[in-house]
């Protein structure tokens, strides 16, 4: 239980022993809605690595100022604010960006990841602990981003972040880019990493 | 004395009534019927038929002992007549002129995602074969409509070609009863030719290794809704006729919603399963987008067995009354 203390596991563990999106399956509907390219899963990834280390450091610090009755809404709302600074950034700098994700930047805000973080670790921790767990979860969730956007633009467009990889013989598998492809490339990600998981406990 | 008994009478358990089907035998009927649609694909489409039926079911059969080498099981279970017939009717149901490419990329998601991953033969929600089928129509669109036509007819342009039911659907064009009967149109390989798969089916129906509930629900009720229509319209809709023998109801009818593994367990069951395909046939050929729905209602009645076989349980002796 001692690996359970240290500041290093605060934030490795986000990275693949509990993954948000692999292993704890939260945040499902970013998850699936904004892989279709990678570009727009760097973007969506970046907001929510913005979005949980903020919010976390300011529910640590004020964690002792909330009523326990009034929590929830008191996350909502810092979240809330840090989600509208994302989306208003994006809107501003990126707008090509801010027009692809559509809702779901304002949608952060109801996203699991970020509430069940601030309710399970922010508030109970200190800052630099809420810190370190926000950046490994949030990196979490980029790397299976990343992960399902590579596959699903490379089958389904034949490129990768816009650059072409696969050559003109390739035709492009229409379907990975549609909601059908986001959620057969989900289940075979989640199978594929449940499968090394067990052999990993196994060895 | 004792030793005359002993030879005489057999004591053991249940069950005393031993048959001797077996899922293999079971299996190879369904492959030796499904070999008329099978000839009737190669006489219409020579060799595009014949490529694609051996690339269909080599790739299925080599997923099928790979995932199960994978998964630690038995691998002789590749030869036992299942990954065979998925790989037979997912040919059949493809457009001749679809590239090889595309028609092993079929095969590895109708074994792969179909039956495999759900835990291999018994275990499979989905028909495998419709499953690979309806990832294809979703990855490649254009080149999953894009038909020829028979390599018997005389067709000056022979790029493409509608289908029967495409034909009526965008331009109310009919064809002729008489080809729709024998297989002298355009379509996927095993959807042309009417009349030999009825015969399939019906050698099918006698050994009794289909339920005669599901072919005879879901033609009876197309014909009943698509009627209904006629009658109301004749000028807009199709003859109900037109529409049993035209496109893929039959070999879905009969070889497709028929599957054991995929289709309820109980008689009411059944009922409500085929007459669910038919209507759901009916709505998708006549509102639809597509001309052809035979493989998306089967599909979507496939996701409801469970439900169905949990709802329509015979009620055991004494359950029930009074409450």
């Amino acid at each position: 239980m001692d690996e359970n203390k240290s500041y290093l596991y605060d934030f490795i563990k986000g990275l693949w022993k509990e993954n948000p999106v692999l292993v704890q399956l939260l945040g499902m509907c970013p998850t699936l809605a904004v892989t279709n390219a990678v570009e727009n899963a760097i973007a969506m990834s970046v907001a929510v690595v913005f979005v949980l280390t903020a919010s976390a450091i300011i529910i640590s610090l004020i964690r002792k100022l909330i009523p326990a009755q009034v929590r929830i809404a008191s996350y909502i709302v810092v979240i809330a604010t840090f989600v509208t600074m994302a989306d208003r950034y994006l809107a501003a700098f990126y707008p090509a960006q801010s027009k692809a994700l559509g809702p779901f930047i304002p949608l952060i805000v109801v996203n699991c990841i970020i509430l069940g973080r601030m309710e399970a670790f922010a508030s109970k921790n200190g800052v630099f602990r809420s810190i370190l767990d926000a950046l490994g979860m949030s990196f979490g969730f980029a790397i299976a981003l990343l992960l399902m956007s590579s596959f699903r633009e490379i089958l389904g467009n034949g490129t990768w972040l816009n650059m072409r990889v696969l050559g003109s013989w390739w035709d492009n598998w229409m379907v990975m880019i549609l909601p059908p492809g986001a959620f057969l490339t989900l289940g075979t990600i989640v199978g594929v990493s449940r499968f090394i998981q067990t052999k990993l406990k196994k060895a | 004395m004792k030793k005359q008994y002993a030879s005489e009478f057999v004591l053991s358990s249940s069950p005393h009534i031993r048959n001797k089907e077996s899922v293999p035998k079971i299996m190879y009927w369904v492959v030796g019927t499904l070999m008329l649609p099978v000839a009737a694909s190669i006489y219409f489409f020579r060799m595009n038929a014949i490529r694609i039926l051996l690339i269909s079911i080599i790739f299925s059969l080599l997923t099928e002992f790979v995932f199960l080498l994978a998964r630690k099981k038995d691998t002789s279970a590749v030869f036992d007549g299942s990954a065979l017939i998925t790989g037979i009717l997912l040919a059949l149901t493809l457009p001749p002129g679809l590239k090889s490419s595309y028609v092993a990329i079929g095969a590895f998601v109708a074994i792969a995602l179909g039956k495999q991953v759900f835990g291999g033969l018994g275990y499979n929600i989905f028909n495998p074969a419709l499953v690979g089928r309806a990832f294809l129509q979703a990855a490649f669109p254009v080149a999953m409509t894009t038909w020829v036509p028979p390599v018997v007819q005389k067709v000056v342009d022979a790029k493409t070609f509608a289908t029967p039911l495409g034909g009526f659907k965008f331009s109310h064009v009919l064809a002729p009863y008489k080809d729709l009967l024998i297989g002298n149109t355009g379509g996927s390989l095993g959807e042309t030719s009417a009349i030999l798969i009825i015969i399939g089916g019906l050698v099918l129906l006698f050994k009794k290794y289909i339920d005669w509930r599901i072919p005879v629900g879901i033609l009876t009720s197309v014909f009943v809704f698509e009627g209904a229509l006629w009658l109301a319209n004749s000028e807009k809709f199709a003859n109900p006729l037109y529409f049993l023998f035209a496109g893929g109801l039959l070999l879905g009818a009969f070889f497709m919603a028929t599957d054991m593994v995929t289709s309820p367990l109980t008689p009411k069951g059944s009922w409500i399963y085929a007459i669910g395909i038919g209507f759901l046939v009916v709505l998708i050929r006549v509102f639809g987008g597509l001309p052809e729905g035979v493989m998306y209602s089967i599909l979507i009645m496939n996701s409801f067995v469970p439900l169905l076989n949990r709802y329509t349980r015979p009620k055991i002796l004494g359950e029930g009354g009074k409450k």
